[in-house]
């Protein structure tokens, strides 16, 4: 076999594995669409953060705006802080929005839910940084379940 | 004492193979880059990359299809079959890719690489290089070295290309999940560094592994029929004992600490 035929199928070879590799960038991992853009910081406090996760998504009405940073607990009162990372197009939110943490369906993944609140004035957007005040914790099947049994017993 | 005697003389061999082992390593690795040799390294890029490509591919497609045909079957029970596509895709991407493409790439290639250089020692030909001021080093052993390393990750990548594809025949086309759930609960799980770069990674390590016992194996075999079967055989043994113990180790480091 002469090398001009082999140099062929070799470049062929290398083309090949570039092709598959760009096929799984793009279409298996979609690397090209997501997580790329700039973005911002915000934090909240919450009593308990059930199975949240890192990288868990931040949705508004079902859409993602951001992802789970980080999660911490505060040096001073021991409760858990997650920071939020959020995309730069989404900037606009009022101070008086409130975050949650929810579950997708029965038994899915954890997310942190933000809903937006009303804007009383143009300056009284969240900016990079602030925490979120108003925060409602995950629920916990077991709390949920004392809870029930205590109110019965008292019936 | 007998036994001791036994004990210590195989330790020292073991030691003084893994001397040579390294000395061989060091010896084809740190070299000026000879621009000559590229040519001779692409040679080898088709003998261990393009002619391995057919069973990679093939058993890619079979490899990607059983599992979805197995994943199916459980997923199904729990109405989770959405969950097909990140079944699939991470089981290739983390596991069976760099894993099933090394196993097989010492099968294919490094059986031949051994017996190869074990040949070319039986008839004296690294001996004539050497007459020649040729250091066969450089000139046999660096080339393969260098094709097994830059050919067995391209291999793995596309092993788990054809994989993705071939659960969504299965999967998508004749099991009836629903084609864009398959595709977008599947990106939504896959992360491009952490699950792509880390199979990448894998298979660099694993490519090194079996390409270096490949070429070790053949170059210090006994230079007699014999010890050439038994050189290829062990090839054969050690690269695959290799690559499954090194993929424990891989994998605890990369995904085990969450």
């Amino acid at each position: 076999m002469n090398s001009r035929k082999i140099e062929v199928l070799v470049g062929l070879f290398v083309a090949l594995a570039a092709a598959a590799l760009i096929m799984l960038a793009l279409k298996v991992a979609d690397r090209g669409l997501s997580g790329n853009g700039e973005t911002y910081i915000l934090k909240a406090k919450f009593d308990n953060i059930g199975g949240l996760k890192v990288r868990s998504p931040v949705k508004v009405g079902g859409v993602v705006i951001g992802r789970v940073g980080n999660i911490s607990l505060d040096d001073d009162d021991f409760t858990p802080v997650v920071t939020l990372i959020i995309g730069k197009e989404f900037d606009k939110f009022p101070q008086t929005s409130s975050v949650s943490i929810l579950t997708s369906g029965l038994l899915g993944e954890q997310y942190v839910g933000l809903q937006p609140g009303f804007m009383l004035d143009e300056n009284d957007v969240l900016k990079p940084g602030q925490y979120i005040e108003d925060t409602k914790s995950a629920l916990v099947l077991e709390d949920l379940i004392g809870q029930f049994l205590f109110s019965r017993n008292n019936d | 004492m007998e036994w001791f005697a036994r004990l210590g003389r195989s330790t020292l061999q073991g030691l003084a193979g893994l001397g040579r082992a390294a000395y061989l390593l060091v010896g084809a690795l740190v070299a000026r880059p000879q621009l000559k040799n590229i040519p001779l390294t692409i040679r080898q890029m088709y003998v261990v990359g393009v002619q391995s490509l057919l069973i990679i591919i093939v058993s890619g497609a079979f490899i990607g299809m059983v599992l979805a045909l197995q994943a199916y079957t459980v997923l199904v029970d729990y109405g989770a079959e959405e969950s097909l596509g990140p079944m699939v895709a991470l089981s290739l991407l983390r596991e069976l890719g760099p894993v099933v493409t090394a196993l097989l790439f010492a099968g294919r290639a490094g059986s031949a690489l051994t017996a190869e250089i074990g040949l070319m020692k039986a008839t004296e030909q690294l001996s004539s290089l050497e007459m020649m001021a040729v250091d066969p080093l450089r000139r046999i052993i660096a080339p393969r070295l260098w094709a097994g390393v830059i050919s067995m990750p391209m291999l793995a990548i596309i092993f788990s290309a054809v994989g993705i594809l071939g659960g969504q025949v299965v999967g998508v086309d004749w099991l009836g999940v629903d084609s864009g759930s398959y595709w977008s609960v599947m990106q939504a799980a896959v992360e491009f560094d952490e699950d792509i770069m880390n199979g990448v990674i894998k298979s660099l390590v694993f490519a090194f592994v079996v390409t270096w016992i490949a070429v070790f194996r053949g170059y210090d075999s006994v230079p007699t029929s014999e010890g050439i079967s038994q050189a290829t055989t062990q090839t054969v043994v050690y690269s695959s004992l290799a690559v499954l113990g090194l993929d424990f180790v891989l994998t605890a480091l990369m995904f085990g600490t969450h």
